[in-house]
């Protein structure tokens, strides 16, 4: 008796926990509702499978636990159950299924038109760069990452002059502008998270990655590197600022491009 | 129906090969140290993994002390920290889990429950515990290695594993890789062992489809890890090679702490396709032999006969062939090309139909049972749940676009451990309250079996369940500390703590069923051969606990399938796989 009641309670309590639970995610910051609407689904599919399951198990335990005189009935199996089961469970995995790879498809397309932006990571800090006047990143290799040259700019492509540089690990986006997210990193794995985005991807040494996001409301939000990059991993920490268009570009203009990064140099040699 | 219950008149074939002849122990050592008893190797296969397990307990308590209550520990800092998380990961999930269920029960189990004397190869057998032991060594010598051991994330991913931001990585990530090395070789010597046993070794009439489910779980998990595990071995080797050799296998350009080195043209991703090819069966691996141990606990504590037995077996083998196409699911934000998500996401989402098939049958096993609520069932039932729970936030990883924002968040670690470190621990658990009888011959003391149940079922839901909520808010994992983030509200932290306090008070119940386990031994009460009434032929020896060679003079002969529970007409409520009793008619044709 006890034993069923406490079976059904953990199966309720989480449904109630769930319910009352103040730990939910973040306000949305960037186009990506599709996935919080798919994680509901999931958790409305999920959830009713797991209360139905655990009470059953729990009426189980209640109405057939061991007396004195008992008999188990014999019924070594049954098909039309078996199969009536599996062809429903087939069209709940389905109706999770089916929303994941529309949302999917959206999520690794990029829409025509979309800004760039790259940002790299190095342990344990985050750069950014924008691909400048021409619109174009030009190339880059970690082989010519040096002093005045952090991000590893290849200095004879005339695409990668003007492209503007931000250390120091604050990056800013215009709002309602979707933008393409380059990553690279210079060292070891790392992962740009910004909870808010829900978007995020790996970065990695000796290739680039993408997502793509529309940041949806204008804010200042924080920066974490979601892939271990060693023991610094929990302090590499950074900010986003979403703003309106003229606050960006305000910003941006303030900002180095590569050439006046390495022009004192290019004195130098001569 | 006629494969699975032959009646007493079905033809039972003649023997095929002669009875065989064992080699005899002739002093002490050979036969408790150096043996190449199934059942001795089982014992000391359990005890080594318990043992290092107990390690993974304890560095579980101190990163929870960390996270729960921050700077609590004087010697806790990042380095430390990540060393912990390391070594308690790769512990439970290789050194524990895979060692106890396949080298463990595997040994115990397999040559009692198809009839055997033995395993194919003993002295093999006896070789792949001895390099098991020795890959624990080197794996424990590492805590007393100049820099500690490796602290790169049980997945050990390059480039960092072997760079210098990451602690242990003078000698740690090193031994490391020798010692999964030599689990391997030794994993694949009892490997071989278990399948051939199945295929060869089996008593007269013991035809496939009468196993018990959990030889059928057992040995499709060792089917399975003899395929998985060489990707591993390879990519270990390879990383060693990165690392002592300076080859670039994984290792692109890149800096190290600012540095130019001198690699080039590795991939990173190539290591992290080859740990998955191995990791996700990993997770198979360790819990088919659940699934299969779990199914008899049920049918033989609910007399009923499993439910759907041809249906289980093929959920078996089937998740078994699915789980080796799907290990890119751990990889959607890797930044392999992205179109692989369809297709991950398919398959991963696939595998739900064979696994809910398998939670239906549980529970229908349950329907119109006759429930005995020993211990063993207990254990059963919390898995259940625990498995459910588990297996259900699956589907939220496992469909691309959703795991997302939740990949490499708290929702992950609180999904694996409960679908592969509550769950299977529980049954572990259970197995070894269900079995101890007959191993020790004497039974264990009931009502701390059942604290230790109530405890450890309660306590780790809470630890585990409140955790997906932490995740889905956007924690992280893999942090020593989070601080400065707006985002985080305190009353996570107030939950991080009450998490903390629920695993230490789980992590001390623990010494309840130790001290069980030993008190028992030498003041149980005797257990006699079949206690549960079973029907499986382990009960059926003529000695408890069996002696080498489990049989006795004659081999056993096997008449029926391994559910004959409560079935009509009989007189008790089972008939024994050997009983050819004739009064039992199969059922219905």
């Amino acid at each position: 008796m006890a034993v069923a009641i406490v079976f059904a309670l953990v199966a309720v309590g989480s449904i109630v926990f769930h319910l009352v639970s103040p730990w939910w995610w973040t306000p949305i910051a960037s186009n990506w509702r599709y996935i919080d609407g798919t994680i509901s689904v999931t958790f409305w599919i999920t959830g009713f499978v797991f209360l139905a399951v655990v009470c059953f198990m729990s009426y189980c335990i209640l109405r057939f636990r061991h007396q004195e005189g008992r008999r188990a009935v014999y019924e070594p199996e049954n098909k039309r159950l078996e199969l009536w089961l599996s062809v429903v469970t087939g069209i709940g995995v389905a109706a999770m299924l089916a929303p994941g790879l529309f949302v999917w498809h959206q999520f690794v397309n990029v829409p025509d038109g979309a800004a760039q932006v790259e940002i790299v990571g190095q342990q344990w800090q985050w750069a950014f760069r924008f691909p400048g006047k021409d619109d174009r990143l030009g190339t880059s290799d970690t082989r010519n990452v040096a002093t005045d040259n952090p991000l590893g700019l290849s200095p004879k492509d005339p695409n990668g002059q003007d492209d503007v540089i931000v250390e120091g690990g604050e990056l800013h986006l215009p709002v309602n502008k979707p933008v393409k997210v380059m990553l690279r990193s210079l060292d070891v794995l790392h992962d740009f998270y910004v909870p808010e985005f829900r978007a995020k991807m790996d970065m990695i040494p000796g290739a680039v990655t993408y997502f793509w996001i529309t940041p949806t409301r204008t804010g200042t939000f924080d920066v974490l590197c979601a892939e271990l990059c060693g023991i610094g991993h929990p302090h590499m920490h950074g900010t986003v600022v979403v703003e309106q268009q003229n606050d960006f570009q305000a910003w941006l203009e303030k900002q180095q491009t590569f050439a006046q990064m390495s022009a004192p140099t290019k004195k130098a040699e001569r | 129906m006629s494969d699975v219950t032959l009646g007493p008149t079905g033809a039972v074939p003649p023997a095929e090969v002669e009875d065989v002849e064992l080699y005899h122990p002739h002093s002490w050592v050979t036969k408790y140290v150096f043996s190449q008893d199934a059942k001795v190797i089982a014992i000391q296969y359990s005890m080594t993994a318990l043992s290092i397990g107990l390690v993974a307990l304890v560095l579980s308590w101190l990163i929870r002390l960390q996270l729960g209550f921050p700077g609590i520990l004087s010697f806790m800092d990042a380095s430390a920290y990540y060393q912990f998380v390391t070594m308690h990961g790769m512990i439970m999930v290789v050194y524990l889990l895979t060692a106890l269920f396949l080298g463990g029960f595997g040994n115990y189990l397999i040559p009692l429950m198809v009839g055997a004397r033995d395993m194919v190869f003993p002295y093999a057998n006896m070789l792949s515990y001895w390099i098991y032991l020795l890959a624990v060594l080197v794996l424990v010598s590492s805590f007393f290695a100049p820099g500690g051991p490796t602290g790169a994330g049980w997945t050990l991913y390059p480039p960092q594993a072997i760079l210098s931001g990451t602690p242990g990585q003078e000698s740690g990530i090193v031994l490391m890789l020798i010692s999964l090395i030599l689990f391997i070789i030794g994993f694949t010597m009892g490997g071989l062992n278990y399948v051939v046993t199945v295929l060869q070794g089996r008593a007269r009439g013991m035809t496939l489809m009468r196993m018990p489910l959990t030889v059928w779980g057992i040995v499709t998990a060792t089917v399975m890890a003899l395929l998985a595990f060489p990707a591993l071995l390879v990519g270990a080797v390879m990383m060693l090679f990165d690392k002592l050799l300076g080859t670039s296998f994984f290792m692109p350009s890149l800096l190290d702490m600012g540095q130019q080195l001198e690699y080039g043209g590795g991939s990173p991703i190539l290591f992290q396709h080859l740990f998955w090819f191995f990791g996700h069966p990993e997770v198979y691996i360790v819990a088919l032999p659940a699934f299969g141990i779990v199914s008899d606990l049920i049918s033989t504590h609910a007399r009923r006969n499993i439910f759907g037995y041809r249906m289980m077996v093929w959920a078996i083998v089937g998740i078994g062939a699915l789980s080796f196409v799907v290990w890119a699911h751990h990889m959607y934000v890797s930044g392999m090309n992205p179109q692989f998500g369809f297709f991950f996401a398919t398959t991963t989402l696939i595998i739900a139909v064979p696994t809910a098939i398998k939670v239906y049958n549980w529970v229908l096993t349950l329907w119109r049972g006759d429930i005995h609520l020993n211990v063993p069932m207990l254990f059963a039932l919390g898995f259940i749940v625990t498995f459910v729970n588990g297996g259900l936030t699956g589907l939220f990883l496992g469909n691309v676009v959703v795991d997302v924002p939740l990949s490499d968040t708290l929702f992950v670690v609180a999904h694996f451990h409960m679908v592969m470190g509550v769950a299977p621990i529980l049954v572990i658990f259970g197995a070894i309250y269900h079995w101890y009888p007959k191993i020790t011959g004497r039974m264990f003391n009931s009502t701390l079996g059942k604290f230790h149940f109530w405890v450890t079922f309660l306590g780790a839901y809470a630890i585990f369940f409140p955790m997906h909520y932490l995740g889905l808010l956007g924690l992280p994992r893999r942090y020593f500390e989070l601080t400065d983030v707006g985002f985080m509200p305190a009353s996570a932290q107030s939950l991080n703590a009450f998490m903390t306090i629920a695993a230490l008070l789980v992590g001390a119940t623990q010494l309840v069923f130790v001290a069980n386990m030993i008190w028992s031994l030498f003041r149980g009460p005797a257990a006699g051969g079949n206690p549960w009434r079973a029907t499986t032929l382990e009960w059926q020896t003529p000695e408890t606990p069996p002696p080498h060679g489990n049989w006795g003079r004659d081999l056993p002969v096997v008449y029926r399938w391994a559910y004959d529970y409560s079935v009509p007409g009989a007189d008790q409520d089972f008939i024994a796989q050997n009983d050819p009793a004739p009064h039992v008619s199969a059922h219905g044709h």
